[in-house]
Parts: structure tokens; C-alpha cells; sequence
């Protein structure tokens, strides 16, 4: 109860104070330049300079502290030692690279960025396609789309009821190895199955992103023109050509956003790996070993710091490519 | 035209089970938690989920009466009783181990020297022979019997009271709501300017803010957890709650900036004209229009933050009562790996708040994605 209190006190604190803050700054504004008097259109014209940055204050502020800092700290720290001490150059980056465990995230990684925006992607146009024009389209693509509210730790226990594993021959718990014993296979250990226990992972991810590819695809495909589509069944299109080759080509931009986006998310995936097999059995990825680095054993911020920094270093051609995007989309 | 239309209508069918199937596989993991939860721990550890809906199958044995108990009938010794406890019900029986369904319920079987063995299918057995039984203990039946369908809602009382997950949602909302309300006021202040202020640097600031939306988080853990140290915050909800406002921002700030610069330009001109300062305008026109995307980032970021276990476990501690709920099955899923009823139903409690808002929200989630990412490509 202590608790709810504290939690309504922020919040009426934040709120109150956020309210007080832009309320107050723009009246003393109009206090020092009163947009009435003798010099009225002298002063809004200075007031109008000064009440964007009244606006934006907070905003930077937060921007700044914790994301903008925090890039030049880590990028500090990586070029120094565990406790941030001393200056060791690039030896964190090299001692990185000869690492094993390093190498293995990184190919790791580097197979999730193929594998799971490419079937969340295909998955997505499967599913758009198929439920925009049934009746019951809407409600298969909620249940499709639901993953997505769903915490990664919580799909983590949700796999982990498909992924069980009981000996051969008793009565299997896991639904994924009550398949394969009733098809007469050998139930298998499928998280710790080197290599094929990364793909299982990603599986989890796949499942989640799916929905979201098909509902931004989903508006794409509807916001194709008619006409083309009209003009290409008069020409004796069968179905499958009018969907690869007139409808898929019309959406490419929207393909390609929705692989970006999702390849940001992957570059990033920590939690699955972290709940599921933190790691064991060559599943470790970039996120989950800098977690390790940092927080378990003795820290050593250095190592920590530099893997955040190579994050940071793939993720910047999307964050470029979005840029010039979005400035051309201004204009 | 004929063999057209039934080509149509194959087409059709087959889309409506291509779709049904795909709907079914996303649907089937998460229906297979919601059923775990209510089963109980030796249910969840015997048999699949799946299989909660039909007859759970046991065998095991009972004794029958011995020769105390015979009673004499038309010149035959009968010893009487049943085989079944309250609920079940017989499958087979058997008189050896190895074959516990060697017979149907109904058949008789001859054991030894004249003894008949009958299990009719009610469970009860008749064992009759044409001398008085001399026999310390009864003979053995083993059954197999279908126990009908159990689902309990007791794993759900248990973990609400006794396992800690009160506490654990507690902190949870304590987390989330605070969370989510902060960083809506300050963005939307933010993408009111950006989107219909006049200033320099508009476009680099824009631009900024689309760069920060993808700068991974784990960039910023341990130099804002020292920031946070230093200032004296460290390791609590005001740090916890700052933090998720700060990676928040870009999304608010970028999602209502984008639904801002749409709202009809003459309003807020006219407005301008009539001498509102922009304080008003801001307050009058401009928020209530964007109700649509300050809802979008809203279940976004409530969504985010309730999920998250990251910035929980490394802004919050991990003591018993700070855990969030992710956190709590993140330890259950390491060491209670047998508590089975516990952790589906931990699970699916921390899942179901989302849902409901998903469920019930889901127009403006789709509408913010849409924002965010058509319009961004």
C-alpha cells in the first residue's frame, strides 16, 4: 500500500511538475516580453525565439543524459580498463576479437540478423496475405499479432513448455518432442542440440515479430492501387503471379522497413537468450555476453563497454539509412 | 466459366485453412500456458497439456478381500468389492504387472485351480471359487482407470498469495505507470515544437531524435547506473523511472511529432491570428487532437516497460522485494525449474495484463505502428 502511494506521489509529482514547468517558463516568458504594449511585435518576435527551447528544455535534457552521454561514456570507458582507471588503447577491442566466446556471439548474432527479419518478414506477407480478405480476417490477425504484447521472459516459459524434454518412451510433457515420439522419432534435448539450438531460440523471436510484420504490411498491401492489380487478372495473371510480381515489388519500401526495424530488435536480444540458455551450449549472443561482462563475476567495464560500443557501431548504418529517409520524407 | 468458379471457390478454401493453420500455430503456445496454469504440479509433470481435456490414464492394484471375507453362494465362495475409488473410471485390469489391461471391463478370467476373476465394467469384482479361499493376503487386480479432467484454479491462489507474485505486480505497476505518464507530457511538448515552432536547428534536432530511436539501451546501462550513484538516485524507482523516460523519448517524441505535423494547419493559424499564445493552442487544440497518437505511444511504452527485464534488473536490484515480474519468473524458470503449476501461472498472470491491454487498445497499437513505420520509410 506504502508502495501505491509512492507510485500516485510520482506521479502527481511528474505530472504537476511537468505541467508547472511549461506553464510557468512560457508565463514568466510573457512576463519579461509582454506581447502588448509599445514594443508588442519587437517582443513576440524574441519570445517566439526563446519558447521553442521552453518546449524542448525537458526533452534535451532527458535525450541527453541518458542517451546521448552515455554513447560518449561507454565509448570512454571501452578504451579503458575494468574499473575505468587507466587508458589501454584498443586492447579491449583486440583481446575482444581473439576471444571465443566474443566470436561465437558475433556469428551468432550475425545468423539471427539473417534468420529471423527474413521468416518474420516472410511470415508477415504470408499472413496479411491470407487474412485480408476473409471474414474472420480481423480476429486471425489479432491472434496472429498477439506474441507481441507478450514479455520475452514470458515467451520464454511459453517455449519452454514446447521445448521440454522427458527420456524416450515416456509420456512427453514438451509438445514439440510429443510430435516427433508420435511420429516415431527420438525426442531430443532441443536447447542444448549444438547448432540447431540457436534456430530454436530465434523461433521464439519470430513468433513474437510476425504479427508485427503483418500488420504494417497488411496496410501496405492495401494501400496498393487497384487498378494494377485489376489490370494484371485481365491479362490472365494467375494468383500467385499477381501477388509476387505485381503486389510484392509495389510494397519493397515497406519490406524494407519492417526488415530494419526488425533487425534492430534482433541486434538487441538479450532476454530470450538470457532466460532460456543464458548463453550455454554456443547460443550466447552480443547482448547477453555484454551483460556478463558487466554484472556477473567481477565487472569488468571495459570489455563490457566495448561490446556495447560494437553494438552501437551495426546498428548505425539503419540509424543513418532512417535519417536520410526520414529528411527526404520532409521535404 | 464453370471450372473457373470451382477454382475460385478450391482457392478459397484453401486460403481459409492456410490461414486457419497459421492462426492455430501462433495461437497454440500461448493456449498452452493458459491450460498448464490451471492444472496441478503432478498433472503438468505427467502428461502434455494437450491431453488435460480427455481422461487422465493411471494404472496401479488393489487387493481383494481374503478368505474372512468370502461369503458362500449357491455352494461357491464369493469374495466381493470394487476396484475403482470415487471418479474414476475402468479401462482394462489384468492380473499380472506387466499386462495391467490384459482384460476388458466385464471379462472373467480363471486364476488358479477353479478361482474365476470377474471385473465388471462399474469396477466391481467378483472372485469366486468352489473351495473355501485359504489365503493370507488378497489377490492382486491391476487396473488401469481414466480419471476424469481436472482443471484447479488453486495454482492461481497459491502464487497470488504465498509465492510473492502480489508483490512482484505491485512493483510491477509501480514501475509501469509512472513510467508511461512522464515521458507522454514531455515528448508531446517536445513534438509541438518540432513539428510547429519556427527555430534553427528544427531539422537537425528532428533528425537527432530519428538517429536516437535505435541507440541500443544496453549502450547507456553502466554510465547511467554510475550517473545515477552519483547524484545520490542509485538503485531504486525515481532511477528506474528516469530511465525508462529517457529511452521512451525518441519514440514519443518522433510518433506524436509525425501525427502533429498532419493536424490541419488553418486551425492552428486561425487560432494564432486570434491572439492564443501557444501555450493555448498547445493545451486547447493541439492535445486533444492527438489523443489518437498520445494513446499509441501510451500502450507502446506501457507495454514496453511492463515487458522489459532489463533496465528493471539492472536500475532496480534484485532483492526479494524489488523484483518486477519479469524478474520473478526469470529466477523461477533458473531455480524452481521443477515448479511447473508455479511458473505457468506466474507467467501467465504477468502476460495477462498486456493482453487485456493489447486486446482492449489495439486499434491505436496498430495506428502508432503504422506512424512509426510507413510513414518513417
Amino acid at each position: 500500500m506504502e508502495l501505491f502511494w509512492l507510485a500516485i506521489g510520482t506521479i502527481a509529482v511528474g505530472v504537476f511538475g511537468c505541467v508547472a514547468w511549461f506553464w510557468g517558463s512560457n508565463w514568466v516568458l510573457d512576463r519579461i516580453y509582454p506581447p502588448r504594449g509599445p514594443h508588442a511585435g519587437d517582443n513576440i518576435r524574441k519570445a517566439n525565439q526563446i519558447r521553442p527551447w521552453l518546449f524542448l528544455g525537458p526533452a534535451i535534457l532527458f535525450l541527453g543524459v541518458y542517451l546521448v552521454y552515455p554513447i560518449f561514456d561507454s565509448l570512454w570507458r571501452s578504451v579503458h580498463d575494468a574499473r575505468g582507471g587507466r587508458f589501454v588503447g584498443t586492447s579491449n577491442y583486440t583481446w575482444l576479437m581473439a576471444d571465443g566466446k566474443f566470436r561465437e556471439s558475433f556469428r551468432n548474432n550475425m545468423v539471427w540478423l539473417l534468420v529471423v527479419p527474413a521468416l518474420s518478414t516472410l511470415f508477415g506477407l504470408i499472413a496479411a496475405q491470407l487474412t485480408d480478405r476473409l471474414r474472420w480476417g480481423n480476429i486471425g490477425k489479432s491472434l496472429i499479432f498477439m506474441p507481441m504484447a507478450i514479455s520475452f521472459v514470458g515467451a520464454g516459459v511459453i517455449w519452454k513448455f514446447i521445448y521440454e524434454y522427458r527420456a524416450p518412451g515416456e509420456s512427453q510433457i514438451g509438445l514439440l518432442n510429443a510430435i516427433v515420439q508420435a511420429l516415431g522419432g527420438e525426442p531430443q534435448l532441443w536447447l542444448t542440440l549444438i547448432p540447431w539450438n540457436n534456430f530454436f531460440l530465434m523461433i521464439v523471436l519470430v513468433w513474437i515479430q510476425t504479427g508485427f510484420a503483418m500488420v504494417i504490411l497488411s496496410a501496405a498491401l492495401r494501400g496498393i492501387p487497384e487498378e494494377t492489380i485489376e489490370a494484371a487478372i485481365l491479362d490472365g495473371a494467375s494468383p500467385w503471379q499477381v501477388f509476387f510480381k505485381i503486389k510484392v515489388p509495389q510494397i519493397m519500401g515497406t519490406i524494407a522497413v519492417v526488415w530494419t526495424t526488425i533487425t534492430i530488435v534482433v541486434l538487441k536480444v538479450f532476454d530470450i537468450v538470457f532466460v532460456m540458455t543464458n548463453g550455454q551450449w554456443g547460443t550466447q549472443v552480443l547482448a547477453n555476453l555484454m551483460y556478463d561482462w558487466m554484472f556477473r563475476g567481477t565487472p569488468d567495464y571495459g570489455r563490457g563497454s566495448a561490446i556495447a560500443i560494437i553494438l552501437m557501431v551495426l546498428v548505425t548504418p539503419i540509424m543513418i539509412w532512417n535519417i536520410v529517409n526520414a529528411r527526404r520524407e520532409v521535404r | 466459366m464453370e471450372g473457373m468458379a470451382g477454382q475460385k471457390s478450391s482457392l478459397t478454401w484453401a486460403v481459409n485453412i492456410a490461414a486457419f493453420l497459421l492462426v492455430l500455430l501462433w495461437t497454440i503456445p500461448t493456449l498452452g500456458l493458459l491450460v498448464s496454469s490451471f492444472r496441478d504440479r503432478d498433472q503438468i509433470l505427467t502428461s502434455g497439456w494437450w491431453q488435460s481435456f480427455s481422461a487422465q490414464e493411471a494404472t496401479g492394484f488393489v487387493r481383494t478381500g481374503t478368505g474372512d471375507d468370502a461369503v458362500q453362494q449357491d455352494g461357491q465362495y464369493v469374495i466381493e468389492g470394487t476396484v475403482l475409488s470415487e471418479g474414476q473410471s475402468l479401462i482394462g485390469w489384468g492380473t499380472r504387472a506387466r499386462e495391467p489391461a490384459a482384460f476388458q471391463p466385464g471379462d472373467t478370467t480363471e486364476i488358479e485351480d477353479g478361482w474365476q476373476l470377474t471385473v465388471a465394467a462399474d469396477g466391481t469384482y467378483r472372485l469366486t471359487s468352489p473351495t473355501p479361499f485359504e489365503m493370507r493376503r488378497g489377490e492382486r487386480i491391476f487396473v488401469t482407470t481414466g480419471a476424469p479432467a481436472r482443471l484447479t484454479t488453486e495454482n492461481y491462489n497459491r502464487v497470488l498469495t504465498a509465492e510473492g507474485l502480489g508483490r512482484a505486480f505491485m512493483n510491477t505497476l509501480t514501475v509501469t505507470i509512472p513510467a508511461t505518464v512522464i515521458p507522454i507530457l514531455i515528448a508531446a511538448f517536445a513534438a509541438y515544437a518540432l513539428a510547429w515552432m519556427e527555430f534553427p536547428g528544427r531539422a537537425i534536432l528532428t533528425a537527432a531524435v530519428v538517429g536516437l530511436l535505435v541507440v541500443p539501451l544496453q549502450v547507456a546501462l553502466i554510465p547511467l547506473l554510475r550517473l545515477h550513484n552519483e547524484l545520490g538516485i542509485g538503485k531504486g524507482y525515481l532511477g528506474i523511472w528516469l530511465a525508462h523516460t529517457g529511452f521512451g523519448l525518441p519514440l514519443a517524441v518522433y510518433l506524436l511529432r509525425n501525427y502533429m505535423v498532419g493536424l490541419p494547419r488553418e486551425v492552428i493559424e486561425s487560432a494564432r491570428v486570434d491572439g492564443a499564445t501557444e501555450f493555448q493552442i498547445f493545451r486547447k487544440i493541439i492535445l486533444p487532437l492527438s489523443f489518437p497518437a498520445l494513446a499509441s505511444f501510451a500502450i507502446f511504452q506501457f507495454l514496453w516497460v511492463w515487458n522489459d527485464l532489463l533496465v528493471a534488473t539492472v536500475f532496480l536490484g534484485n532483492t526479494r522485494e524489488q523484483l518486477v515480474m519479469t524478474g520473478v519468473l526469470r529466477e523461477l524458470m533458473g531455480s524452481k525449474g521443477g515448479e511447473w503449476e508455479i511458473l505457468a501461472t506466474s507467467a501467465f498472470i504477468s502476460i495477462a495484463v498486456p493482453l487485456v491491454v493489447f486486446f482492449a487498445m489495439q486499434k491505436y497499437l496498430v495506428r502508432g505502428l503504422l506512424a512509426g513505420s510507413v510513414k518513417g520509410g
